[in-house]
């Protein structure tokens, strides 16, 4: 039976094979065909060597995970059938290169049906290039086999290579056609998944949770970025140095996580939106300056890209093992506010939200991902622009200051919130103090000052409670029989997972939590309180939600799916899961 | 026109009577009155140490921040605003001990900050231990039996790593540093004042008698600063020695050791050639077509 657009490609080889721009290519001329993708790269921590995959699950619908079944193998290397032949489905297919000896004597060993032999490096040489354009001709032959127009291809290889010139993009395109049409006239008939082109009406983008936050940031006016380059979190510092003229920003590369936060706070009190991102073993160095922004109240956004700790723990896979450590990070009580995006349009509107909040509230916000969602690209409608407002908060009028006179800058008030001046304002001389201090800011030991400054501060979470709108979501029916509770990145595999649930006429819901501190008490209560039965889903193995969770609503959920391996959980182990 | 006085907060300073920190507070005043700055004008960001308490006596825009992180907070509100006067002041524990990493790299960075850093010898806010300059031998609460690294050379590392303004005060000669903190404000880069500051409570050796025994000032001495070669012979002529001599007599000089021309970090960004970031308007940022490149 003819299966039309619902595939799942996964292509593996060796670092340096070019799996990534294979897989990038592939992805994106689905995309310009009006079909939806969610592509997942996996790769150790290394240059050369060793093994990469990368996934693309492409459908008419949202993809809103990768999965655990594939329906097209694509082998450049014996590792690649060696680890992922079991996920072939029964009907799925394995392409691989026949002119590798080992490679070839292993695939035929496995006897698996719908094995399709190509001779890739013989295609490359062919066509002019070298054995390491063979990634093209196995993205042709993939096309060819599923019957998807060249043109895609042929247009995208233009666009990736570009840089390149001229001799590279045609020697590319030239592997890639003879790909194409070795396996499209060879065994196309036999395989019968089958992608085609849809016309959709709404422009759509391929992006990551990396990416979006780092859009977010510059529509949110962020002008100074610093940071130490830290997988997974370092495409951020990418993707804002190469639009640093475009938007007039400055990005700064330090010589360590500790001079990154103290510049961002640095930057901050000199009026100018700022952030850093990292992951686990940089925000370890940024503690002590997360306290810096809270005591003096100069907002900054930090974004931790988790992955697997702890130490240096597993480089370049993924985890959610840092959601305790984001929200007790630093030594003493200070306001905080800790968010956690769970697709890449989520990382757009809150971490413009966070920039919101780290001016108008003067305090350290903090963004949540993960390697899965910060490298993990997903198909979403272009991004809203109109609907964001920038919200600076309380600044001082120059007007109405005494020029003689210190500022008042840290006046109490009712929502503990007060006026700033910016260095160079006439009258609004101050002091930043890491010391306690009046509010002048000059260093104060009184037991007095003490207790109304620190209480000053503090308040602040709560009055900000309203500013954060959705602290929670929920997907799904409610009174749902079950309620799966997840935050961050598993919030895809879940939703994948409710759709196959669901069209096995199963009643399932999703609660995902957004904000942790302030941490939405009522909200999880309510609608814990009705669950019927209740499952925690997280990639770690603490459960922190989990605990937060007992912590704030006394519910203790009992249920849990944990995940701890360094790999996203999949949709496939949820359903199992739900099904006994 | 601003007095001394402008630049005082109304809290009296909290050091020994006697301190070496006193003179540098005048100093800073000083210059500051000198060159006709009101105290809205100017950021200062301390670290942490006697010195950093300064924080609360010097009434201009402060940032009082952590134990050694006074120079990234100061590099970026340079770049943040760079029309802004910045001046970084420290102790030698927060700048050549825990915060050197970050000074190594502002120096070879030129951004165009003033660096003041207290050297005392000695940690002298937690009472008495050794620092990175505290003299090989010296006895001190953490080296009982005499300290046994080599002390750090502040000038000779600072000419080898790229600053372009380096310099060493006395703060027993008030004229002279003031004169040193304006010339390295006026200077376009990172500029280093090594300021040699008695601790009378807890160094027992570097006194202000000491000092007086040894100085002599570089100018005096006909020293050209952009002699590269000549301030680091010079540098080098501290009195570094493997044991504690006290009737031991060495010059130690002051003053302007050596000065570059070098085009500062924040210039050779385009992007800061028309407005200071904080100038800029952040209403209505269009990312339209960074999207589009996604598409």
């Amino acid at each position: 039976m003819i299966k039309i657009n619902r595939l799942n490609w996964k292509i593996g080889g060796e670092a340096g094979y070019g799996i990534l721009s294979a897989g990038e290519i592939f992805a994106y001329a689905c995309l310009h065909g009006g079909l939806e993708t969610f592509a997942y790269l996996e790769y150790p921590s290394l240059i050369r060597g060793g093994h990469n995959t990368y996934q693309v699950w492409v459908r008419e619908d949202n993809v809103q995970s990768h999965s655990s079944h594939i329906d097209l193998l694509v082998a450049l290397n014996k590792e690649t059938i060696e680890k992922h032949l079991h996920e072939l489905v029964p009907d799925g297919g394995l392409i691989y290169d026949e002119n590798d000896n080992t490679l070839r004597e292993y695939a035929c060993a496995t006897r698996q049906k719908n094995c399709f032999a190509v001779p890739m490096a013989d295609l490359a040489k062919q066509a002019g290039g070298q054995k390491v354009i063979r990634n093209m001709v196995a993205v042709g032959s993939s096309f060819g086999l599923i019957n998807y127009p060249y043109n895609y291809l042929f247009d995208l290889i233009a666009r990736f290579f570009e840089k390149k010139g001229s001799k590279i993009i045609e020697l590319n395109q030239l592997a890639a056609k003879a790909g194409y049409d070795y396996v499209n006239h060879k065994y196309s008939s036999q395989f019968e998944y089958k992608l085609k082109v849809r016309r959709i009406n709404n422009p759509k983008i391929l992006i990551n949770g990396n990416e979006a936050i780092a859009l977010g940031a510059i529509k949110a006016g962020m002008k100074f970025y610093a940071a130490y380059p830290m997988t997974p979190a370092t495409s951020i510092l990418h993707y804002l140095v190469a639009q640093e003229r475009n938007y007039n920003l400055v990005v700064k590369q330090t010589e360590d996580e500790i001079a990154a936060i103290n510049m961002i706070v640095g930057a901050s009190f000199a009026g100018v939106r700022s952030m850093t991102a990292t992951s686990g073993g940089g925000f370890s160095l940024m503690t002590e300056a997360l306290g810096l922004s809270g005591m003096t109240e100069c907002g900054t956004v930090v974004v931790i890209a988790q992955r697997p700790g702890p130490a240096t723990g597993l480089p370049t896979w993924t985890e959610q093992g840092d959601l305790r450590f984001a929200l007790h990070a630093g030594q003493g009580d200070f306001p905080r506010v800790v968010l956690a995006p769970g697709d890449p349009e989520e990382c757009y509107e809150l971490t413009f939200l966070a920039h919101n909040i780290a001016d108008k509230y003067q305090l350290p916000v903090i963004i949540l991902t993960d390697k899965y969602l910060a490298e993990a690209r997903q198909t979403v409608p272009l991004f809203n622009q109109d609907s964001l407002r920038i919200d600076r908060g309380e600044l001082a009028d120059t007007n109405r200051l005494a020029v003689d006179a210190r500022f008042v800058r840290y006046a109490v008030t009712m929502s503990g919130v007060s006026s700033r001046s910016l260095p160079g304002q006439a009258g609004g001389i101050f002091t930043a103090n890491s010391d306690e201090h009046d509010d002048t800011g000059l260093a104060n030991e009184e037991a007095k000052v003490r207790t109304i400054q620190l209480e000053k501060r503090m308040k602040k979470i709560q009055s900000l409670r309203a500013y954060i709108k959705e602290p929670i979501k929920l997907y799904g029916l409610e009174g749902a029989d079950i309620t799966l509770v997840g935050w961050g990145s598993t919030k895809g595999p879940i939703l994948e997972a409710i759709k196959a649930l669901t069209g096995e006429g199963k009643q399932v819901n999703f609660l995902q939590v957004r904000c942790f501190e302030p941490f939405p008490v009522k909200e999880v209560d309510s609608v814990l309180r009705q669950a019927k039965q209740r499952i925690l889903i997280e990639n770690n193995y603490s459960g922190q939600l989990g605990g937060l969770i007992r912590e704030k609503t006394g519910i203790d959920i009992a249920e849990k799916i944990l995940k701890y391996d360094g790999r996203p959980i999949n949709p496939e182990e949820i359903i199992n899961y739900v099904n006994g | 026109m601003s007095t001394g006085k402008d630049f005082e907060t109304g809290q009296f300073p909290t050091w020994c009577p006697g301190c070496g920190d006193f003179g540098i507070w005048t100093a800073l005043k000083n210059a500051f009155v000198e060159q006709g700055l009101a105290p809205y004008q100017i950021c200062v960001v301390f670290g942490i140490g006697c010195s950093g308490n300064m924080a609360s006596f010097l009434n201009v825009y402060g940032f009082h921040g952590l134990h050694g992180r006074s120079i990234p907070v100061a590099t970026a509100i340079k770049l943040a605003n760079h029309k802004l006067p910045v001046v970084a002041v420290g102790g030698d524990g927060d700048g050549y001990g825990i915060g050197l990493g970050h000074l190594i790299h502002a120096m070879r960075r030129n951004v165009d900050i003033t660096y003041v850093v207290h050297n005392n010898q000695i940690y002298g806010l937690t009472k008495g231990q050794t620092s990175p300059t505290t003299e090989h031998g010296v006895v001190t609460k953490s080296t009982p039996f005499g300290a046994i690294e080599m002390p750090i050379n502040p000038i000779a590392l600072a000419i080898d790593t790229g600053a372009t303004y380096v310099a060493r005060g006395f703060s027993g000669n008030v004229k002279q540093l003031t004169e040193l903190i304006i010339g390295a404000m006026k200077h376009k880069g990172f500029a280093l004042i090594d300021v040699m500051q008695p601790c009378i409570t807890f160094n027992h050796l570097n006194t202000f008698h000491w000092f007086y025994q040894r100085i002599y000032e570089l100018d005096k001495e006909g020293h050209n600063p952009v002699d590269k070669a000549k301030a680091w012979a010079r540098a080098m002529e501290w009195p570094t020695q493997l044991s504690v001599d006290e009737n031991r007599i060495d010059k130690i000089f002051t003053g302007l050791f050596y000065q570059e021309y070098r085009a500062t970090y924040e210039s050779q960004l385009p992007q800061l050639q028309n407005q200071a970031l904080v100038e800029q308007s952040i209403d209505d940022i269009n990312i339209q077509p960074l999207l589009e490149k996604l598409a």
